[in-house]
């Protein structure tokens, strides 16, 4: 039977699809209802949020002048572990490479981390699988991970190190552990985990052997005197509570705090976990600096920042922050390969496409990167790929260093807040900085 | 042998001598540890140090080669990490003894507290009287030997740890079974308990293990956890 509407010849209404009940939304819960499971995925947060992009550099004006580009030198060093360690790092770039494990990525990837990093004049940093020799070979500055899972967890590869990173928490699951699934765990992997071949590898959530700031101060200790104090400690905090847990960390001892905010990577948790724990990067910021200051640790402690830097705009805005320098994995991936429209045919067979695909944890990566497969691993050459992330490197540095320049700095740290203004009211209160056309920044002031 | 003066001398010098071994002074004694943190820490050689009192957190922690002795009760952490050599606590152990431990023997001739062996990754560690909850959690390879009693959730999530207890255990952990104790488990046994000096008939211990149910995660399982 016709409805009144055909009938009468009357104009209908578009389809309206929902904004609450999106396809997005209800493809999920179709999954869900199949299989009763939870979506497990790699990445970090792909909602939006208030973001870097969401700054402005004011340049410079009648009250600040430039300097010249290409003439006049705008400084990138940065030395972390200044504090405590007889051996600090010195980098040329304001970038690192953050974590990732040996297992959720190739050896070959591994290998093309370092290399790129070391051509770059900065440092790689192992994960939750122990260190490899091609890792270590290939990187000049390694930075070695301590995380609750104590995979490979040895005294000679503490010692080989550069650094040391006490992994307390991780931007896209502060509170969370891991899960490396059988399909990644190979003989090798297996073998540096103290593992049976092919089962599920879980990443413990907290240390095994300390509970609280008190414990990690003693486990600081620890690890100093196994090293003669000779090497930078870090300690990475995810984005919860960065004002305290940075203020935790220093009083523990830490050299250098590296703060990973929610739109930070993970090779695989829970989708609810990532989308819905933690704090964006620029809102953890302001906070954890203001911990520094007052202690009257700034720049003696220094803070990488991390999670969802992509662009030298990003690099400068988390530097006049107050960041001393910042971190990248993501991009660092997707530098190597990771998610390449030249693989698009291959992204369609696996029911995603490119830009899109998440499913890290499933080995089953087109470019090589997070997979064990022998045959896939290959596709990614670790001398091209070195060369493809130091390029990517240098254009971060030179990106940093021209927005430096404009705003009047002969060194990237001399970059500071009242550079930048930012185009949103929750942007301006989350960095602290007035908005745009104002001289507005919500929260200070009494309003 | 050298003697150690801990309280007068401090623990970075301690730690730095006993780095810097050689080989015309292998054997050592330190006089005053009152508790102190790190003590013998991060040794690699053949060494035998003797603690004359109780220590801190992580004594002989990330030990390599050497027999390290405390004669009284040792902190949280002790042998944690372990990767070869001997540590025996005369005493009592706090939190977290031998986690996880890759090699090596820990032994404790009285009681040890909860977490014993956590996350243990080949060490094997013998405790002459009772350990607390939790013990052997998520313990991933070597052996615990338990003349006593074992606390709640022994051998929670469990992988491939082999776990002896003589006594009671007051209940055991998600996926932990107990096992047939095969000959092979009591020559393994035997050994452990005369190097561990422990006066005990391997007969008298249960095996327990990994049921291997939730080596792959399932959401049958989901109620395990």
């Amino acid at each position: 039977m016709k409805d009144a509407a055909s009938t009468n010849n009357i104009p209908r209404t578009a389809p309206r699809q929902s904004a609450t009940f999106n396809e997005s939304v209800n493809s999920e819960i179709r999954r869900a209802a199949a299989t009763g499971i939870y979506d497990i995925r790699g990445g970090g947060a792909k909602r939006r949020v208030p973001h870097f992009d969401d700054l402005l550099f004011l340049g410079a004006s009648i009250s600040r002048y430039p300097l010249e580009g290409y003439r006049e030198k705008c400084d990138t060093t940065v030395v972390l572990g200044t504090r405590f360690a007889k051996k600090p790092i010195t980098i040329t770039t304001p970038v690192t490479i953050a974590g990732m494990s040996f297992g959720s990525l190739s050896a070959n990837a591994k290998e093309a981390l370092g290399r790129g990093a070391t051509l770059a004049g900065t440092s790689t940093t192992t994960g939750d699988g122990g260190m490899t020799e091609e890792e270590r070979g290939h990187s000049e500055k390694l930075v070695y991970q301590v995380l609750p899972s104590r995979y490979g967890m040895n005294p000679d590869d503490l010692r080989r190190a550069d650094a040391i990173e006490v992994v307390v928490g991780q931007g896209a699951k502060p509170g969370g552990g891991g899960m490396l699934l059988g399909q990644k765990i190979t003989e090798r992997v297996a073998e540096m985990r103290t593992l049976p071949v092919g089962i599920d590898q879980r990443s413990a959530c907290r240390h095994p052997d300390w509970t609280g700031p008190d414990d990690l101060e003693i486990k600081l200790l620890e690890l100093r005197e196994i090293t003669d104090w000779e090497k930078p400690i870090y300690v990475k905090i995810g984005g919860a509570r960065p004002y305290y847990d940075t203020t935790l960390a220093v009083k523990a001892g830490a050299d250098v705090v590296v703060l990973d905010g929610m739109q930070g990577g993970t090779a695989a948790t829970q989708e609810v976990f990532i989308e819905h724990i933690g704090q964006p990067t620029l809102a953890c910021i302001r906070p954890a600096v203001q911990a520094l200051q007052d202690m009257g640790m700034h720049r003696k402690v220094q803070l990488i920042v991390s999670g969802g830097i992509r662009t030298g705009a990003d690099v400068a805005k988390a530097l006049a922050l107050g960041a001393d320098a910042v971190s990248i994995g993501t991009a660092a991936l997707v530098a190597l390969g990771d998610n390449d429209p030249a693989l698009e045919e291959e992204y369609q067979k696996l029911g995603t496409t490119a830009g899109a695909y998440d499913d890290w944890h499933e080995g089953q990566d087109p470019a090589g990167i997070t997979t064990q497969d022998p045959d896939l691993m290959k596709r990614l050459d670790p001398i091209a790929g070195g060369r493809r992330l130091h390029n990517y490197l240098s254009v971060l540095t030179l990106e940093t260093q021209t927005i430096a320049r404009a705003c009047g700095h002969n060194h990237v740290h001399n970059l500071e807040p009242e550079d930048l203004c930012a185009l949103t009211v929750e942007a301006a209160a989350m960095a602290g900085v007035p908005l745009a056309g104002t001289d507005w920044i919500p929260g200070r002031g009494g309003y | 042998m050298q003697t150690f003066d801990l309280a007068a001398r401090g623990l970075r010098d301690l730690n730095a001598k006993l780095h810097a071994h050689n080989s015309n002074q292998t054997a050592w004694e330190i006089d005053n540890p009152k508790g102190s943190h790190a003590i013998a820490v991060g040794l690699d050689a053949p060494l035998e140090v003797v603690v004359n009192g109780s220590t801190g957190y992580y004594c002989a922690g990330m030990n390599k080669q050497a027999t390290v002795v405390v004669k009284g009760s040792a902190g949280p952490g002790v042998a944690e990490n372990m990767m070869s050599g001997t540590v025996i606590v005369e005493g009592d152990a706090s939190q977290y003894a031998g986690a996880t431990g890759r090699g090596g023997l820990l032994v404790i001739k009285g009681n040890a507290a909860s977490r014993c062996g956590i996350s243990m990754k080949g060490i094997d560690i013998v405790v002459h009287g009772n350990i607390g909850h939790m013990s052997a959690f998520m313990a991933q390879s070597g052996n615990l030997v338990v003349l006593g009693d074992a606390g709640a959730a022994l051998g929670d999530s469990l992988y491939e740890a082999r776990l002896f207890v003589r006594g009671e255990v007051k209940s055991l952990g998600a996926d932990c079974v107990e096992k047939e104790m095969r000959p092979e488990h009591i020559e393994i046994l035997r050994d452990l308990l005369e190097r561990a000096g422990a006066d005990a008939r391997p007969e008298d211990f249960r095996r327990y293990g990994s049921a291997r149910t939730l080596y792959n995660f399932h959401v049958d399982n989901v109620s395990a956890y």
